[in-house]
């Protein structure tokens, strides 16, 4: 190669265009910051509202695929195809490939990433919103870096669900990872506080570490790092078989970490516990997706040729999330210790569909079971975030309301909010008419056309089990006196926003129709 | 017939009703509460009527169907239909509200909207799981009713109210969830559907009919409640508030026994054959060994609840025959208990709204006080042993008839309860009503006002009417019943 061949080519920003834009205001935010004296950071707060209501402007509007999928599910398919190409054309938007690569193919850009990512901005609004009344009412917890450090991990968060090279994986799981430790310290005066982060630190590191070994092994078997060429050389049979083994255990540790699954998940109710509610609020929801998509990009997109290992991991994983999670959550007077493993079984739920992806070889299944998946970790998602919003609503200054046993009566003081409640708690232990009943209902049909009918009556026993937690939840708002009877503070745009996510959570129970086509359309255009 | 989609009207009149009810909020505005309760009930029967006048007796097929896609994704359908098996239930139960609603009137004084919401929500719910087609249709209404039941019991409820209100809910996801896996299973192995008619339809080993049949047990066999599954309900009965028990046995129960008739027979009819003397065996323990628990009971609750578990025996009993006869009788049994259950726990009510008891030995000499009271009270009581001219006597002899046909011991096992039914019944009514005035709580007592004697009136209505003349249900039956029949007859197996 000579010198003349060697020119640059400038990578094609477009479709990290959101990426920039997010990067830019965080640093714009925190410059504004230093030079703003506000006590309440009002400014900081609009300002990431704003940067994140625009990124997802920008994800929409750059990507013709979301675009004419959006049109397409609101107006009709009709209506989208007369009117999307003229949309397109008229905001100049580049029609290309369905999957675009950039960077080298070390970013990629296809429509899981796009959806994911704007769940990943109406998450993380929402966050705020639930957060904001909590972080005024004290002053320690006052401070503009909640809002920068969220727009780190969000940006950290978008690089791993775009990721397309372990390199950018490890270093979007790092963005995250190091603005989660700082926010769980948030607080330094806590003590509880500062344990768990000193535990989420030292447990994380040693996580990325798993990771970053699996990555060079690996990197030792296929000789690449890009996930779509490690895909192609294990095809072609190139590949060490140990090295690769032993890469593939270190990996799905490393993952199993980062989602809190059994045996990986030591940290969980300790972050959540100890983490101010908000940022529990914040750990507890947004990251799964990005856990979620990083699983799908490593180990489906990248590692599919051995997914008779993975699966075999993943299975007995999920088995045990579920056993532990569900059986330790009854114990629990704590309610955000309670979510906490309630959360662990979940995600070991959410691996049940992924378990079930490639059958004998056999991939027919395998969309029907990714999808289900992803409906359920977004569902998971938006009910997490509604039942630790509803406790930084009921909190004040002064009063956490983390106890189950603070709920006491919650029918008496606000019977809507005690319905919306309700409502969530029902959705995640799996009861129709809500979101979470057909959350489970689609990986278990999952499970069973593969064939595992002893792994959907495990994981039904599993969810009666955690149903008696969940009851208890409404037991203590129903059935039991008022444990004290002052009138709910929360101002009224996070009253609002509750009431919107708890209707979501029953109205997605009715009509879950959309949401699920949209997560099959989507993971069928992207793998 | 009429254009209009009645069966929806059915689900979704009670249902809306119950939100507006909601929506008037606080104890303040109880009085309008229970007038929109009211209305929204009476509307919710109304609808159902023309269900029976616009209904074709000549043949088997669904009638009143709706379709139409509702998660294309999975082919789950919004799909609708009654036969002269399911229709009689959506009827009884919206008669049951407007019971209910009446029935909590003057008792209920605490979160009054709540409370009727709360009926009328689930009235729509039930409604649902008599008129779904559709497999996912039918769970997702089965599994949602525990909701409003579950909350009426632990927040309306008694002192163990809790325990009872998370026996009931726990006992019956655990059955449920089996259930969920079979209908997937079943939709697997259909190729893709959920619809419960091309299910009957659908050719099917012996081993997985087994499994199937035994799922769909565990489910039913809870929810009937069959020996010996059965210890959720007194506690839930017990536990309950007047109206929660009177739904709990006319409607709730009955769910159960429409499952077997709706999935079980006609799904598994081989394992059914199969494993028929093995429901027969549980339903005679039902009926001899529960009626004898019944007699010891102390509480008059306890006693009704025990005495609905023998009833339901006899359902059971009479599916699993495979004649024309048991069947149509068990099918009686199911509504004329609707109506007797019903009204037996109302009259405990009654007495426990002014003596705030509900053991035997509180009362006694109740007659005195409550002579109005206890006329209504002899007459289901006779109803409730068996006694002839009053419904409870018609099923109960077409079961046992069918059982003479059958095997002459199941009859004479089952015969038995005619001494034992009576005996439980009849001794405590004795005990509570007749000698003499018991204590200063019973002398203290005031008959019952102008709205009691409304409700005991309809309900006596419903029970005198179906044993004086009982064709108009029966005659209904027939078509639906000799095809299932002629169904279950024909193996499955390829």
């Amino acid at each position: 190669m000579t010198l003349a061949e060697m020119q640059f080519v400038p990578p094609d920003l477009y479709p990290v265009s959101a990426e920039i834009f997010l990067l830019s205001m965080a640093c714009l935010i925190l410059i504004v910051d230093l030079f703003v004296r506000d006590k309440k950071n009002t400014l900081s707060f609009v300002l990431t509202q704003l940067t994140l209501l625009g990124a997802a402007l920008i994800t929409v509007f750059t990507s013709a695929r979301l675009l004419s999928l959006l049109i397409a599910v609101t107006l009709g398919p009709e209506a989208a195809a007369d009117l999307t190409p003229r949309y397109i054309e008229a905001l100049g938007i580049p029609v290309g490939d369905e999957i675009t690569y950039t960077f080298g193919k070390l970013y990629v850009d296809d429509l899981m990433g796009d959806l994911l990512k704007l769940m990943l901005y109406l998450t993380v609004m929402l966050v705020l919103f639930y957060s904001r009344a909590y972080l005024l009412e004290r002053e320690q917890m006052a401070k503009s870096e909640y809002y920068t450090l969220t727009l780190f991990a969000t940006l950290g968060m978008m690089v791993m669900i775009s990721a397309n090279h372990l390199v950018t994986v490890y270093i979007g799981v790092e963005l995250l990872s190091l603005s989660l430790y700082a926010l769980v310290a948030l607080n330094r005066d806590s003590v509880p506080a500062t344990e768990a982060a000193m535990k989420y630190f030292v447990l994380g590191a040693l996580a990325s570490g798993l990771l970053l070994y699996g990555m060079s092994m690996i990197y030792g078997a296929t000789g690449s790092l890009e996930i779509t060429a490690i895909a192609e050389r294990l095809f072609s049979g190139q590949a060490n078989k140990t090295i690769l083994g032993f890469g593939v255990v270190f990996l799905v540790s490393g993952l199993a970490f980062k989602l809190g699954v059994v045996p990986f998940h030591m940290w969980i109710p300790d972050v959540y516990h100890g983490a101010p509610t908000p940022v529990t609020l914040f750990i507890a929801s947004a990251p799964k997706l990005a856990a979620f998509a990083i699983v799908i990009r490593v180990l489906v997109n990248g590692l599919i040729v051995v997914s008779q290992d993975w699966q075999a991991m993943l299975l007995i994983l999920a088995v045990l999330s579920m056993a532990v999670g569900n059986f330790a959550a009854i114990a629990q007077t704590n309610l955000k210790r309670m979510l906490a493993y309630s959360a662990i079984s979940h995600m070991g739920f959410m691996l049940l569909g992924l378990v079930t992806g490639v059958v004998g070889g056999d991939a027919r299944y395998a969309l029907n079971a990714y999808s289900s998946s992803m409906f359920y970790v977004i569902t998971y998602v938006l009910t997490s975030a509604g039942t630790f919003g509803m406790i930084l609503l009921l909190s004040r200054s002064g009063f956490e309301s983390d106890e189950i046993s603070d709920f006491a009566g919650l029918n008496k003081r606000s019977p809507w909010f005690a319905a919306v409640m309700m409502m969530m708690m029902f959705s995640m232990a799996g009861v129709p008419f809500f979101v979470g009943f057909f959350a489970k209902f689609s990986v278990l049909q999952a499970v069973v056309a593969a064939g595992y009918l002893w792994l959907a009556i495990a994981a039904v026993f599993f969810s009666l089990v955690g149903a008696y937690y969940y009851l208890r939840v409404v037991k203590v708002m129903y059935f039991d006196p008022p444990a004290n009877k002052t009138p709910i503070t929360a101002p009224m745009n996070a009253k609002v926003l509750m009431s919107a996510n708890g209707l979501a959570v029953a109205l997605l129970g009715i009509f879950p129709q959309t949401l699920m086509s949209l997560c099959a359309f989507s993971l069928l255009r992207s793998l | 017939m009429s254009g209009l989609p009645l069966l929806s009207l059915a689900i979704w009149v009670p249902i809306i009703a119950g939100l507006v009810v909601l929506a008037t909020g606080s104890d303040r505005n109880s009085p309008l509460a229970r007038m929109l309760a009211l209305l929204g009930a009476i509307f919710g029967l109304l609808v159902t009527l023309p269900l029976y006048t616009g209904f074709d007796m000549t043949t088997p097929a669904m009638q009143f169907v709706e379709l139409s896609p509702w998660i294309p994704r999975f082919n789950i359908n919004y799909h609708l239909g009654v036969d002269g098996i399911s229709m009689f239930f959506v009827i009884l139960n919206s008669f049951i509200t407007v019971i209910v609603v009446l029935a909590g009137w003057k008792v209920i004084n605490n979160k009054v909207a709540q409370y009727n919401a709360a009926f009328l929500i689930m009235s729509g719910l039930l409604n649902g799981i008599f008129a779904s087609l559709d497999g996912m249709l039918f769970y997702i209404f089965f599994e949602a009713s525990l909701i409003p039941l579950y909350l009426i019991i632990g927040v309306w409820g008694g002192p163990r109210r809790v325990y009872a209100a998370f026996k009931f809910f726990l006992f019956t996801l655990l059955g449920s969830l089996l259930f969920l896996i079979s209908l997937i299973y079943l939709f697997v192995q259909s190729g893709g559907s959920f619809s419960i008619l091309d299910w009957h339809q659908l050719p099917l080993a012996m081993v997985p009919q087994m499994w199937i049949f035994l799922a769909f047990l565990v489910a039913f066999a809870v929810k009937v409640p069959m020996w010996p599954v059965h210890t959720w309900l007194p506690d839930a009965h017990v536990e309950a508030p007047t109206g929660g028990s009177i739904v709990l046995a006319a409607i709730a129960l009955k769910l159960g026994a429409y499952g077997f008739l709706r999935f079980s027979l006609p799904i598994a009819p081989d394992a059914s054959h199969e494993l028929s003397g093995l429901i027969v065996g549980l339903s005679l323990i039902a009926i001899v060994y529960i009626g004898l628990v019944a007699l010891v009971q102390e509480d008059m609750k306890k006693l009704v609840a025990y005495s609905s578990i023998a009833h339901m025996g006899f359902v059971t009993l009479g599916f699993f025959m495979f004649s024309a006869l048991g069947l149509e009788g068990a099918l009686v049994q199911m509504i004329s208990h609707g109506f007797i259950a019903g009204a037996m726990f109302y009259c405990i009510g009654v007495m426990y709204d002014r003596v705030h008891s509900r053991q035997i030995v509180d009362y006694g000499g109740v007659v005195n006080t409550m002579p109005k009271f206890a006329a209504f009270f002899m007459l289901f009581a006779m109803a409730n042993a068996g006694l002839p001219a009053t419904s409870g006597f018609v099923g109960e002899f077409m079961v046992i008839l069918a059982a003479v046909k059958f095997n002459f011991w199941v009859a004479f096992a089952a015969a038995s309860t005619m001494i034992v039914g009576a005996a439980y019944t009849l001794w405590m009514y004795k005990r509570v009503i007749f000698g003499a005035v018991a204590n200063h709580h019973v002398a203290e007592l005031t008959d019952i006002s102008a709205r009691e004697f409304l409700v005991l009136a309809l309900l006596a209505t419903g029970a005198l009417g179906m044993g004086l003349y009982p064709q108009p249900f029966t005659e209904v039956m027939h078509s639906s019943v000799n095809e299932l029949l002629r169904h279950i007859a024909v193996s499955k197996i390829l």
